[in-house]
């Protein structure tokens, strides 16, 4: 996005309340401003959002500086929204693009949520374990997950105060009705910090390289009601399966097919009760724990209820 | 919701022997040629994908030429039919390897057919049959009974659009269904009660 359709964007995310607002008008109103009266994108963005305002006739403060919502960083579900978020700095992660200038986590009361910020922006850095308000952040959705990228437009201040980050932890029941694929032995790519799963030896970023073996489980909980996609890694996988990586190198080798392994595993997963633990991940629940569910607990209430109709 | 959204994964309903028999009904949400087929449930639900855990009681491959595997699973209200061919290997391999009497658990589809006294029956094209434990057969008795009368209670609801079609379709009450799962779960407290393994269903 270039740096002026970020500004038409926000400002147009602003008004989409007050008024009939096109963001290519917006931006056309920006570009007059900058090419013919030669002033910078920051001033040419109050000059355009002033007009904007005298047109809804509308105060200052009837549209906050960023006029966002402030949004709860483990409520984000939808894609391409500005939104304003205040959370503490988790972590911080290596970023493994030049363009990006840091990559970390986010959190607050109600969970976490991964956050870019891109060389371009020029943004202040911020610090982990600090305590930020966000202006103007956009949301991202990839694959099931929501994040946050910070963008030129992004306002930044450093609060004087604590967060308690929640974990959303979440424990879900059900029989497991489904192993995916991308389960059991897969190589992964050797890269510094790329963790990708190899397919047919190749790497997504990194094309073809020599994997390295790891044990995984993607998996499905259903409980009649709703399904939650489970995935354990490796300590979890031994755990629940009895079989190590080593032993599953071992199968693989004598079976000269890598895919004995999930076959193994499905065949002593399928079609019993679990109860899994762990964080939500967009679409997965992360499993701190896997542990098999015995006999019933609710027979008696359950034939009282039935007795009762 | 996005537009890139993979198609969400059919939930698996957990409905009782007696009750899936009877579900001959089927229908389609929308025109489109690969839309998903659905059951319709006597109690009131759409199902385009069940989950059961039961006795296999008998295995017997009804193929002509290439193996076909019928499999009877019987849980306290009656007995499910489940069918696999060459286009569920993982299913017909299990149904050709195992020996009943053995608990098993089984996510599938269900298929309804006509047969040649133009009655109808509802099968099941299973994904997937594992052997399992006692509990876990036990506790899928008791999930079963409590899905089923969540459904039974639902089913008076104005809104509950599903329970409207059923009553177009069928001619059951739901009060008997309350019936089966009285009995369901009372014979699960006589096994429980006393040795347990002797008391594995029959035809």
């Amino acid at each position: 996005m270039s740096d002026l359709q970020t500004h038409a964007a926000a400002i147009t995310a602003q008004f989409s309340e007050h008024l009939e607002i096109d963001e290519q008008d917006v931006k056309e109103r920006l570009e007059t401003v900058v090419d013919e009266y030669r002033i910078p994108p920051e001033e040419a963005r109050r000059t355009v959002r002033n007009q904007y305002l005298e047109e809804a006739d509308l105060d200052d403060d009837a549209v906050t500086t960023s006029g966002n919502e402030m949004v709860g960083v483990g409520t984000i579900e939808t894609d391409e929204s500005w939104i304003d978020v205040t959370a503490k700095v988790v972590e911080l992660w290596e970023p493994q693009s030049e363009a990006i200038a840091q990559v970390g986590l986010l959190g607050d009361e109600s969970g976490r949520t991964k956050f870019v910020s891109f060389e371009t922006s020029d943004l202040p850095a911020i610090d982990e374990g600090e305590v930020y308000r966000f202006e103007n952040v956009v949301t991202d959705e990839y694959q099931g997950n929501y994040s946050v990228k910070l963008n030129r437009t992004t306002d930044i201040e450093r609060l004087d105060e604590s967060i308690e980050v929640g974990d959303d932890t979440t424990t879900v029941q059900g029989a497991l009705v489904d192993i995916q694929s991308g389960s059991g032995l897969i190589k992964r790519c050797p890269e510094d910090d790329c963790t990708r799963v190899l397919q047919n030896g190749r790497c997504s970023e990194h094309g073809s390289v020599d994997g390295e073996f790891d044990l995984r489980i993607k998996a499905v909980l259903d409980n009649g009601e709703t399904i939650t996609e489970v995935i354990c890694n490796r300590e979890r996988t031994e755990e629940l399966t009895g079989i190590t990586l080593k032993k599953a190198k071992q199968m693989a080798k004598d079976a000269l097919d890598t895919t004995v392994v999930a076959e193994e595993m499905s065949e002593e997963l399928l079609g019993s009760y679990y109860a899994v633990s762990g964080p939500e991940l967009g679409r997965y629940v992360l499993a701190d724990s896997i542990e098999p569910l015995g006999e019933p607990t609710e027979t008696e209430s359950v034939l009282i209820e039935a007795r009762s109709i | 919701m996005s537009s890139t959204e993979i198609p969400s994964r059919e939930v698996a309903r957990r409905v009782f022997a007696t009750e899936f028999n009877d579900a001959t009904f089927t229908f389609k949400e929308s025109d489109d040629e690969r839309a998903p087929v659905y059951q319709l449930l006597p109690t009131g639900e759409k199902a385009n994908r069940v989950f059961f855990s039961g006795t296999l009681t008998e295995k017997e491959d009804v193929g002509e030429d290439n193996e076909y595997w019928r499999g009877r699973i019987v849980d306290p209200t009656g007995t499910f039919f489940v069918y696999a061919g060459q286009y569920q290997p993982e299913a017909a391999r299990m149904l050709r390897e195992l020996e009943p009497p053995a608990y098993v658990s089984v996510a599938g589809k269900p298929r309804t057919f006509e047969t040649d006294d133009g009655s109808k029956t509802a099968s099941v094209r299973p994904e997937s049959i594992a052997v399992v434990d006692d509990s876990t057969r036990n506790r899928w008795v008791v999930e079963t009974a409590e899905r089923t009368l969540d459904r039974i209670e639902r089913f008076g609801e104005e809104s509950n659009e599903y329970a409207r079609t059923a009553e177009e379709n069928y001619e059951i009450e739901p009060r008997k269904y309350t019936e089966a799962v009285v009995s369901a779960i009372e014979s699960l407290e006589e096994t429980t009660d006393t040795t347990g393994s002797d008391a594995i269903g029959t035809t």
